[in-house]
């Protein structure tokens, strides 16, 4: 294997010679630090995808066992919301890209309004991601607190619902099933909405760096990095999509 | 230099520790624990695991004290299935899983690539972070009313049977978990992208290679555990039923999350330690690993092989009788590579100059107990022979040969090689010997007995047992007195060598790794000029004109 | 043996028995496992000894003072080959062998007799077919091969005698099997080895091997007065399944005489065999088992039966060899309201199902 970061120019380093202030001292270069931090990242998203790997599993598993719980359970889910969702985050990852190449180009505004734009859609992911929660905590499909089996036996019962799908109603053992279902969708949206907070979270540090110039002097690695675990997220939320909500649409 | 040893130390009435190392460089409490050196990490963990693993070997003293009588007349049942579940937690999350990478692999590897530190400096420090926090509470647990689950936290039993701390325990060892994957993120990225100019992968001593392949397994098995952690929890609490048959549920699906990092894990605790023994087999014999390539790629197929076995820890679980078939074939595959290193290692016996002090006497009872635990893990990946073997003694003394015979062997070996590079002192060697020998012959004696137990089909975490098992449970508690003897000895002499240790010098041992041309203690920045590699690594002959350039006065 | 004296062997019995390595085989499978055993035992001594004696050979003859100056060898891919291939050859050999084992064990030839185990914290209920009910005991007759249907009832438990080197793990929400059959009378330890709690190492029990005379004398003094199925029918009758399962034109559930073993089409499609497993997951979850033709409208019984009771109700199923007992429920349970036909005395021989 072959890494090119190894300049054997840079191999003796005596007293402290000219440097950017970013190099941290146990790196050789800048080339050097960037392509280790980049390397990192990509490394870090590995374990994600093995930790996110773990409920996708269960999901595969239990949605082969119990498919039409799983069907009458995603039928509850409003897929306009998760459509405009899946848009709102793709465009995010779009600004994000954008302010990737603001960086690289040194543009500070453009910079810092990619990083805003991607902040506010973030949040606006998160708002609405709010608006469905409460939806299921009004209609008791929260596994754990006082679930309901109420919609998947009596589907009349949610005319909305009804309308749109005309479900017919489960037998009881297979809507109990449906917790199941809503055991998965709360815990993999969960996760994927934690990491979100911890994005944004990010974001909001990175606006005010930005706006002293910190990304845009030559040192753009925090911002190149930080967008793939952006796109990553992003990734994950579009097979929750198509998992989660589309489960019964060809 | 003597005839039977090649140690090699600097005139006494003269040598001093050099002024400016590590530990001096800066002073303070808080310099310490907020360092970004990874020596100093390396200390910060090597003090603490010795503690945890002081702890778990208290645990397995109250063991073999309860099983000394076949009745449970020492402590109550429910005690004596919390303290063999904390014994395992502590043993596993908090000693072995960090034990040499955490250690001797923050010390060394930036040192043997040629590299200031590693890639992120900030991170290994949280990694220590995160490791004391998972620990504390493992021990604050412990305090308030333990866990009694076993270390495998089997559901549904520990979703819905038991009323002890779960929660608090999973916790830890999640946090745990975090740190490990973040130490394993940190050696690969600093493998891959800071090694020295002209430091090719082959070039690479077998020390960093078995670090990385046990990185790999680090990186790509722990998310899954806190997956299953995560699920236990969310089931414990909120009853999701995502285990629960009567929900729909299924408890195998637990077994198969678990277990496909807790095989890997295993792989990760002894990788290390085989790195290690390549290292000080090579040292002692003054010869080039025998088959460097192959120890190399051997490492790395372990790890391979390894995510791709983890039901053989089920086979009488009700899996079906095809998916045994295909298990079973992969664990005997994972056993090659095992005894081509041990091969290896032997062979490069052949023709060498040996000596014996003491890292080299650790080796040679890793090889010995190394060989008979990883046989009797053949016998385990046999699907028929588990049947009967399963869930017993045997495989208490199998996992116990290849972790406490292998892997601690291994860790105390690296910790006495290393030591008077770490702490620029020698420790007392006859003690050291004595306390090798005397660790061998203790493991023997205490864990030889439970192969029969287990063939007489004595149970494991078992408070009682029937009365014909008594006298191999009595020789087994003996033999784990003398253990803990041979454990009690290092911490005593290698603290006494601190204060009155002979002044190792640079290279007591005449090696050849790039951490052994520095001096002792190593300068905070490792290498005053980045070396740049120009010959193998085991270069015995490129040692010797080192230091015949270098007019280094050998004693003796 | 003529020229061994008879003192000397009989001391060799008694420390070999004392001291001995494995437990004593009790069934037609231990000699064979042994066997294997034995082959790994001596491989692993073998391959022991060969690491052993290198290194205590290199160490003398190369120590330092005898050899100073240490020869560098790179390597040799001969060596290399030879100790890939051989190790794995035999470790290949352990696998097949084994495996051949494996299948044995977990294979149940058809003519077993059947017996269920229900294991629960802290005890194993044990239940023939007959009506005899055990805990912590188990009684089998030799020369009869036995299968075991274990299930639990709460957590992981594994149901293991050593003696015949059998194990399986009982799982709640399934049945596992396992097959032995017995060969030496006597009393053998039987061992719970899942981890399942406080009383785990109190969860032990011991089988009783007798011959076949014995084992007849035992049933009847032990019997419950009542069979298993015998049981089943009260449960079929108390839960009212005939009210679906019977034979009317119009019934809404299918037949369940002989129903166990045949080949069934299910609603969604595919056949499945009526087992044991099957027939537990029809109680339990029916939605998901419908058989063609009928519509999914049978009530889940998860809750209202116990363990034992889904257990007693396969029994009655599995000698259901016409519909006259479950007729005769029909008569001795009231039909529930709404339902069309009246309660029929008919005859067995107009149904034309009945076999003798």
């Amino acid at each position: 294997m072959q890494d090119s970061s190894i300049h054997a120019a840079n191999a003796a380093l005596p007293a402290h010679e000219e440097h950017p202030a970013y190099l941290r001292h146990h790196f050789n270069s800048a080339e050097q630090q960037a392509d280790a931090a980049g390397f990192a990242m990509w490394l870090f998203l590995l374990t994600e995808v093995m930790f996110f790997g773990g409920l996708f599993t269960a999901y595969l598993i239990y949605r082969n066992w119990y498919y039409p719980a799983f069907v009458t359970g995603s039928h509850q889910l409003n897929v306009v919301w998760g459509a405009t969702n899946t848009v709102v985050l793709i465009f995010s990852s779009f600004t994000m890209a954008m302010g990737v190449w603001c960086a690289q180009t040194r543009r500070r505004r453009g910079l810092v309004l990619c990083l805003a734009l991607t902040f506010i859609l973030g949040l606006s992911f998160l708002g609405i991601k709010t608006i469905e929660y409460r939806e299921k905590i009004e209609k008791h499909h929260v596994p754990g607190f006082h679930y309901s089996l109420q919609s998947f036996l009596d589907p009349k019962s949610n005319p909305e619902v009804y309308a749109e799908y005309h479900d017919k109603p489960l037998e009881p053992d297979m809507a109990r099933h449906t917790e199941l279902y809503f055991s998965l969708y709360f815990l993999m949206t969960g996760m994927h909405a934690l990491h979100m907070i911890i994005g944004i979270g990010i974001l909001g540090f990175m606006i005010l760096r930005a706006r002293a110039g910190a990304y845009t002097t030559g040192h753009e690695t925090f911002v190149v990095n930080f967008g793939l675990y952006w796109h990553f997220i992003d990734i994950v939320w579009i097979y929750l999509f198509a998992l989660l909500y589309l489960i019964s649409r060809h | 230099m003597s005839e039977n040893t090649i140690v090699s130390l600097p005139d006494q009435a003269t040598a001093r520790i050099p002024k400016d190392n590590y530990i001096t460089r800066e002073n303070g409490l808080l310099s310490w624990l907020l360092t970004s050196d990874h020596k100093r990490i390396a200390i910060l963990y090597l003090i603490s695991i010795t503690f945890f693993f002081f702890i778990g070997g208290a645990l397995a003293g109250l063991i073999r004290l309860e099983l000394l009588t076949p009745q449970t007349d020492l402590m109550a049942t429910d005690t004596y299935n919390k303290v063999f579940t904390m014994h395992g937690i502590i043993m596993i999350f908090f000693f072995l899983v960090p034990s040499v990478p955490a250690t001797l692999g923050n010390f060394f590897i930036p040192m043997m690539i040629g590299a200031k530190d590693l890639a992120l400096p900030k991170i290994n420090l949280l990694s220590w972070y995160l490791y004391m926090a998972g620990g504390l509470l493992a021990l604050y647990t412990m305090t308030v009313g333990g866990v009694d689950t076993g270390w495998t936290f089997t559901t549904p039993l520990s979703t819905h049977y038991v009323n002890t701390n779960v929660l608090s325990t999973g916790l830890a060892v999640f946090i745990a978990g975090f740190s490990s994957i973040l130490t394993g993120l940190n050696f690969i990225v600093t493998i891959h992208k800071m090694r020295a100019p002209g430091l090719t992968w082959f070039r690479l001593p077998l020390f960093i290679w078995a670090n990385y392949a046990a990185s790999i397994l680090m990186v790509l098995g722990t998310p899954v555990l806190a997956i299953a952690i995560v699920l236990i929890a969310l089931e414990r609490t909120l009853g999701i039923g995502v285990f629960d048959p009567t929900k729909g549920g299924d408890p195998l699906l637990f077994q198969h999350l678990f277990w496909f990092y807790s095989h890997p894990a295993v792989y990760i605790m002894i990788l290390p330690g085989m790195g290690v023994i390549s290292e000080v087999i090579s040292n002692f014999s003054r010869k080039r690993v025998f088959g460097y390539t192959a120890v190399a790629f051997s490492s790395v197929a372990i790890a391979v092989f390894g995510f791709f076995v983890w039901a053989h820890h089920m086979f009488i679980m009700g899996i079906s009788n095809y998916a045994v078939l295909v298990f079973s074939l992969l664990s005997m595959l994972v056993a090659v590579p095992s005894a081509i290193k041990i091969f290896n290692w032997t062979l490069t016996l052949y023709k060498g100059s040996i000596t014996f002090e003491t890292p080299m006497l650790y080796a040679f009872g890793f090889l010995g107990l190394f060989t008979i635990g990883g046989m009797t893990g053949v016998f385990l990946g046999s699907s028929g022979t588990d049947i009967h073997l399963t869930e017993t003694y045997f495989i208490v003394a199998h996992f116990h040969f290849v972790m406490v015979g292998g892997m601690l062997m291994a860790f105390l070996s690296g910790i006495h090689f290393w030591w008077p590079k770490m702490t620029g002192r020698m420790y007392p060697e006859k003690i050291s010997q004595l306390a090798a020998v005397v660790t061998f012959i203790g493991f023997i004696l205490t864990f030889f007995p439970q192969f029969i137990l287990g063939m007489l089909g004595m149970p494991r975490r078992y408070a009682s047992y029937p009365p014909e098992f008594q006298i191999l449970n009595v020789f087994s508690t003996a033999g784990a007195t003398i253990l803990g003897v041979g454990y009690l000895l290092p911490v005593l002499y290698l603290i006494w060598s601190l204060r009155y240790g002979a002044i190792a010098g640079d290279n007591p041992w005449q090696a050849t790794g790039l951490e052994w041309q520095t001096q002792s203690p190593p300068l905070t920045e490792n290498f005053a000029e980045i070396p740049v590699m120009d010959h193998e690594a085991y270069d015995y002959e490129w040692l010797e004109k080192q230091q015949k350039e270098k007019g280094v006065a050998n004693a003796g | 043996m003529d020229h061994i004296s008879p003192v000397i062997w009989q001391f060799l019995v008694k420390w070999l028995t004392n001291f001995a390595l494995l437990p004593p085989e009790a069934s037609k499978v231990a000699p064979q496992m042994d066997a294997l055993l034995f082959f790994m035992v001596l491989v692993s001594l073998i391959g022991l000894t060969i690491v052993v004696l290198l290194v205590v050979s290199f160490s003398i003859l190369y120590r330092k003072k005898r050899h100073p100056v240490a020869v560098q060898v790179e390597g040799s891919t001969l060596l290399e080959a030879t100790w890939t291939i051989i190790p794995l050859g035999l470790f290949l050999v352990m696998f097949v062998w084994g495996a051949l084992i494996y299948f044995r064990v977990y294979t149940p030839p058809a003519n077993a007799m059947n017996i269920y185990v229900v294991g629960k914290q802290w005890m194993w209920k044990v239940e023939h077919p007959g009506g005899q009910h055990e805990i912590n005991a188990l009684h089998v007759p030799t020369g009869r091969a036995v299968q075991l249907t274990l299930i639990s009832q709460d957590v992981f438990h594994s149901f293991s005698i050593p003696a015949f080197r059998v194990k399986r793990e009982a799982i709640p929400g399934r049945y596992t099997t396992v097959w032995f059959e017995a060969t030496t009378p006597g009393t053998y330890h039987l061992f719970c080895t899942q981890y399942c709690g406080t009383n785990h190492s109190q969860m032990i029990g011991d089988v009783v091997v007798m011959t076949p005379e014995e084992y007849r004398k035992w049933l009847t003094r032990s019997d419950s007065g009542a069979s298993l199925a015998q049981d089943g029918e009260r449960l079929f009758a108390s839960l009212s399944c005939a009210a679906c399962h019977n034979t009317r034109p119009d019934a809404r559930g299918p037949s369940l005489a002989n129903v166990y073993g045949a080949k069934l089409p299910l609603a969604s499609g595919g056949t499945v065999i009526a087992d044991d497993a099957y027939l537990r997951e029809a109680i339990l979850n029916p939605s998901q088992h419908v058989t063609q033709g009928y519509a999914p409208i049978m009530p889940t019984y998860q809750g209202q039966i116990s363990e034992e009771g889904v257990i007693a109700l396969i029994e009655f199923i599995k000698n259901l060899n016409s519909d006259y007992r479950i007729e005769q429920t029909v008569n001795t349970t009231e039909m529930p309201p709404g339902s069309e036909g009246a309660p029929g005395g008919k005859t067995p021989a107009a149904k034309g199902k009945v076999k003798p």
